[in-house]
């Protein structure tokens, strides 16, 4: 187990650094100059020339990049090229903010979607089970800004229950935000749930044919203990890991949810970033989410290593 | 013994049970009226080829068949209680409680992520009622009776990280924890080596006794029968065709299907110089096209219009012995001719002094190990795997050099090396005087039609989507410039000569049974005229008759084209029956080769001997040496020093095993072992293990429980 999480740890660095070369390219293959896009359209050739030895443009770009990467690390992200705040306390909030959503919706699709998985292939090919995979795969195919503007138009504007606009205050608590997390969250978790719940309920399937489950039954075990002790720990093995992953999808990659709620999620501040040509915002924004994208992963691999004696012992 | 449980309440008793399955095409028929009783204490066994629904019925005894399966009539009683008339509920408290499984592939059947202590101690506390300190004490001492080395320490372990044969231990240890009445054995052994099968048989025949169950024991094995059961039911097609004791059923068959299951073992006391192994015509009837009167009229040789009018009642022909023909008269009046069914032949052929066409020399080939797939990469020094670790042979035109040794002792891996598939680590190859470069990619063509090979497994060696003309045309065009009507002219002889008819061209693999796929794959090989045709396992994966029917095949393709094979298989039995000449492998090294019939007679490496002590013989009047090899093969990566076999030699003599390499001694001309005992002292061991045998009156009890020599 050791050599396997050192080697995935290993890995995962790699990745990071990958991905931070590939930012780096990005941004500075992208269109305007920084230095022209601080100081302004029209200021002058000293000033620019001034303002690009003190940014250190003129260094070769080996050094920039690493100076860049050096700065990361410590902490000192740079200021907002747009509104001129530390980058740092900026992301981090809404990282926290979406890290909310993220928490809620987790809730909402992560314990529903393995319960109908599991009743699915227990049920396999009765009726409950046609219906609930005629759900999950209507579900997965529904693209969060169709459900989540329908959640809008039923539930908020029709019968008026729930906030259609989810732009909370800045560091409101997860309390007072909660009314307006609730519909964003389940627009997140439709798609989630289906996936969750097919996954669960193919793999469970593939337990319940088992050998050693047929074993199980024969050795007089209760159904009950056959099912939770045999059947589930080796069926939700795969799904663990799936939806250890989907953490680092539901932090980062919310882009389309958080703009049709206005939520203040960290999705949103890339795409203000991108819109603004905020090199800043784009760099640390996307080192975030790579960053949480390689952790969960990280999280999905130990527990799977946990769970499965082969690699814990291998 | 077994008289006397007849006036006795019998354990289990089935009576007139039907089964079926519903499938598309409708209910198929797979167990019809088969009754049945085992008594306490007594192991019956039931046995027939694969579809004859031995499996069906076991499952239907337990209640627990496929969600198409249905009872559609008769009764399981079970201590005369009838198991069918339970609720589910009781049927979960006699599960495990009084009728316990031990299923076929240990290895799929212990759950992965559970360890196996907990495995058995849930059994103690859902019907022992004990608390969990005492369950997993109970659990200890079950894997302590079932032989278990250390079961403290296995206790606490996974499914992958036992062999095989340690996990068949722990589910019989599963199986009788609680002590049940009647035990289910599924072919509780067909998935392991024959050496670890003996020991297991020995286990179960052991405990069999300690605990007094009665046994429902389910196998294709006819040697395996001999060796455990008292009572033997044969099954052909969803009926009993024949029931009796051991002796009864061995000795005087009663019935012609029986007769020749019998027949199409080959023995390891003669080779095809001497019989030739008896077949069984066609094949097991689709469950929807039954014939008419006996079942098994078609494929019976002595079948006459009588036989397909009216399917034959099982009869009582004498105490307890029941077949389903009505000309056992004749076949009791006139056994003589039935006896043997496996005619004699004699065709004995002298090694040659022509040059080998084949010469391997010093191959080896050394893998880097792949080991864990995530335990890689970090720390630098990869360690080896020695599969094949100098091993040199021959062949000759018009003979057959076998190839014996338990799996992972690097047999198929040499046979990849020699055709080239895996490219030889070192060594070469010698094909008719020219040297073969070591990867097939860079052998020319010429040569590359000289040598062929027939694989284990017919289902991935044919292309599933290519007809068998194409199949089997394939290397005509490709090795040959023959023209398009040739080819199928020769597709067509080729398909003669594998004795399939010239029909089957245009059909695809999947319209072809197992037995017929192989055939194919033979006549593939047999399309480039090679000199030398390596088989490997070509026969393990089917049926008896089958067997029996393509080792004939391959006798009489040698004796017409004059090839030399090299013929690989843990099977001794069928390597004895088939080669002339055996070399005998274990991790990677040859350690005694010689001709067939100087090899096992009497058998001299210890090893050798180990081998062909553990095979089960289909004679229960057979009294085997009791040799058994603890442990498994160790690991390819750490070869033990000194003599590769020291670890689990039964015969090892002393320090020098650990630390020398043993010498090649000559027995006798041709004949050598490479072994550090001196040839003397062996020779003196065999001369003593025959005078016991000799002096040992031949119980007329079945072998089943009887104690071992």
């Amino acid at each position: 187990m050791g050599r396997y999480l050192a080697r995935r740890l290993g890995f995962i660095l790699f990745t990071m650094l990958l991905a931070s070369v590939i930012i780096f390219v990005i941004t500075q293959l992208m269109p305007g100059d920084v230095a022209q896009m601080i100081a302004g359209r029209w200021a002058t050739q000293e000033a620019l020339a001034k303002l690009r030895t003190e940014l250190g443009l003129n260094r070769p770009v080996v050094v920039q990049y690493l100076d860049w990467v050096g700065r990361f690390i410590v902490g000192d992200w740079g200021k907002s090229l747009t509104t001129g705040s530390e980058a740092l306390p900026l992301v981090m909030s809404r990282l926290r903010n979406s890290a909310m959503l993220a928490g809620l919706a987790f809730l909402f699709y992560v314990p529903p979607g393995i319960l109908l998985g599991v009743v699915a292939a227990l049920k396999r090919d009765q009726l409950i089970d046609q219906l609930i995979t005629a759900v999950s795969m209507a579900f997965v195919g529904l693209p969060e800004f169709v459900s989540g503007l329908l959640l809008i138009a039923f539930i908020a504007l029709g019968l008026g229950w729930l906030p259609a606009n989810s732009s909370i205050d800045p560091g409101a608590s997860f309390v007072e935000a909660f009314p307006q997390l609730i519909l964003p969250a389940i627009a997140v978790s439709l798609t989630s749930l289906g996936y969750v719940a097919r996954m669960t309920r193919s793999s469970t399937i593939e337990v319940l044919r088992t050998d050693y489950v047929r074993i199980a039954y024969l050795k007089g075990l209760p159904r009950h203990q056959v099912l939770f002790k045999h059947v589930l720990r080796n069926a939700l093995l795969p799904t663990v890991t799936v939806v250890a992953m989907g953490i680092g999808w539901l932090i980062g990659g919310l882009i389309v949810t958080e703009a049709v709620f206005g939520y203040p999620g960290l999705g949103r501040l890339l795409v203000y970033g991108i819109q603004r040509r905020d090199l800043i915002l784009i760099q640390a924004c996307s080192m975030v989410i790579i960053t949480i994208y390689s952790v969960s992963n990280l999280v999905a691999d130990i527990l799977y290593g946990l769970l499965n004696p082969r690699i814990r012992l291998g | 013994m077994s008289a006397a449980t007849n006036d006795q309440l019998p354990i289990l008793d089935v009576q007139d049970l039907s089964v079926a399955y519903a499938t598309e095409a409708g209910m198929l028929h797979t167990v019809r009226h088969v009754s049945l009783r085992v008594g306490r204490g007594e192991v019956y066994g039931l046995v027939g080829e694969s579809g004859s629904g031995k499996t069906t019925l076991a499952s239907a005894v337990v209640r627990y068949l496929p969600a198409n399966g249905r009872i559609l009539g008769g009764r399981v009683l079970l201590n005369g209680v009838n198991l069918l008339e339970l609720s589910p509920a009781d049927m979960r408290r006699v599960w495990g409680a009084q009728i316990a499984v031990v299923p076929q592939s240990p290895r799929t059947s212990v759950n992965p992520s559970i360890v196996i202590g907990e495995q058995i101690a849930e059994v103690a506390r859902v019907h022992l009622g004990m608390s969990r300190p005492a369950a997993w004490q109970k659990a200890l001492d079950m894997l302590h009776q079932v032989g278990m080395p250390d079961p403290e320490a296995v206790a606490l372990r996974y499914a992958h990280q036992l062999s095989g044969g340690m996990l068949q231990r722990v589910l019989i240890a599963m199986a009788l924890t609680t002590n049940p009445q009647l035990l289910i054995m599924d072919e509780p052994t067909t998935g392991l080596d024959v050496t670890t099968e003996a020991v297991i048989l020995d286990l179960i025949q052991e405990l069999l006794q300690r605990y007094q169950s009665a046994a429902l024991y389910i196998t294709h094995n006819l040697g395996v029968v001999a060796r455990i059961c008292n009572w033997v039911g044969v099954m052909y097609a969803g009926e009993l065709m024949e029931e009796g004791s051991i002796q009864d059923v061995f000795k005087c068959a009663m019935h012609p299907y029986t007769l020749g299951l019998l027949g199409c073992v080959p023995r390891v006391d003669a080779s095809k110089h001497e019989v030739r192994l008896y077949t069984i015509p066609g094949y097991i009837p689709r469950l929807d096209q039954l014939p008419g009167g006996c079942i098994f009229a078609p494929r019976c040789m002595l079948a006459e219009a009588a036989c397909q009018e009216q399917r034959p009642p099982l009869v009582e022909v004498n105490p307890r012995h029941l077949t389903a023909c009505r000309r056992w008269p004749e076949v009791e009046a006139d056994r003589g001719r039935f006896v043997r069914f496996q005619e004699r032949v004699s065709s004995a052929r002298q090694m040659s002094d022509e040059p080998p066409v084949l010469e391997a020399q010093g191959i080896k080939k050394y893998f880097k190990s792949t080991g864990r797939m995530f335990s890689l990469g970090l720390s630098g020094k990869m360690p080896m795997v020695r599969a094949v670790d100098d091993i040199s042979l021959s062949a000759r035109r018009n003979l057959t050099v076998g190839i014996v040794g338990e799996s992972g002792c690097g047999k198929t891996t040499l046979a990849r090396c020699i055709v080239g598939l895996e490219e030889a680590t070192a060594g070469e190859v010698m094909l008719e005087g020219q040297r073969l470069p070591a990867a097939v990619t860079r052998r020319p063509r010429a040569l590359l039609k000289k040598l062929q090979m027939v694989f284990q497994n017919p289902d991935a060696s044919l292309n599933p989507q290519h007809t068998v003309a194409d199949i089997i045309g394939r290397p005509l065009v490709l090795l040959g410039n023959i023209g398009k009507e040739a080819v199928l002219e020769r597709c067509a002889a080729l398909l003669e000569a594998v004795n399939l008819p010239v029909s089957y061209l245009n059909r695809l693999p999947h319209e072809l049974s197992g037995g017929e796929k192989q055939r194919v794959a033979i006549a593939r090989a047999f399309a480039a005229q090679p000199s030398v045709l390596i088989c490997d396992e070509p026969i393990s994966a089917l049926d008896v008759s089958v067997q029996a029917a393509l080792l004939n095949l391959l006798v009489e393709l040698q004796a017409a084209e004059g090839n030399a094979y090299l013929f690989i298989s843990h099977d001794l039995a069928a390597v004895r029956h088939i080669s002339d000449w055996i070399v005998i492998v274990y991790l990677g090294r040859l350690w005694e080769v010689g001709p067939a019939a100087q090899v096992f007679a009497p058998p001299m490496h210890p090893y050798t001997e180990a081998l062909l002590s553990a095979i089960p013989i289909p004679d229960p009047d057979v009294r085997q040496e009791r040799i058994r090899l603890s442990g498994s093969v160790p690991s390819a990566v750490n070869i033990p020093p000194g003599c590769r076999f020291h670890t689990r030699c039964p015969r090892k003599l002393g320090p020098i095993c650990e630390s020398e390499e043993p010498p090649w001694q000559s027995v006798d001309g041709q004949h050598r072992i490479c072994c550090h005992i001196p040839l003397d002292t062996l020779c003196q061991l065999q001369k003593d293990v025959l005078d016991t045998a000799r002096s040992s009156p031949c119980a007329p009890t079945p072998a089943g429980l009887g104690s071992g020599v």
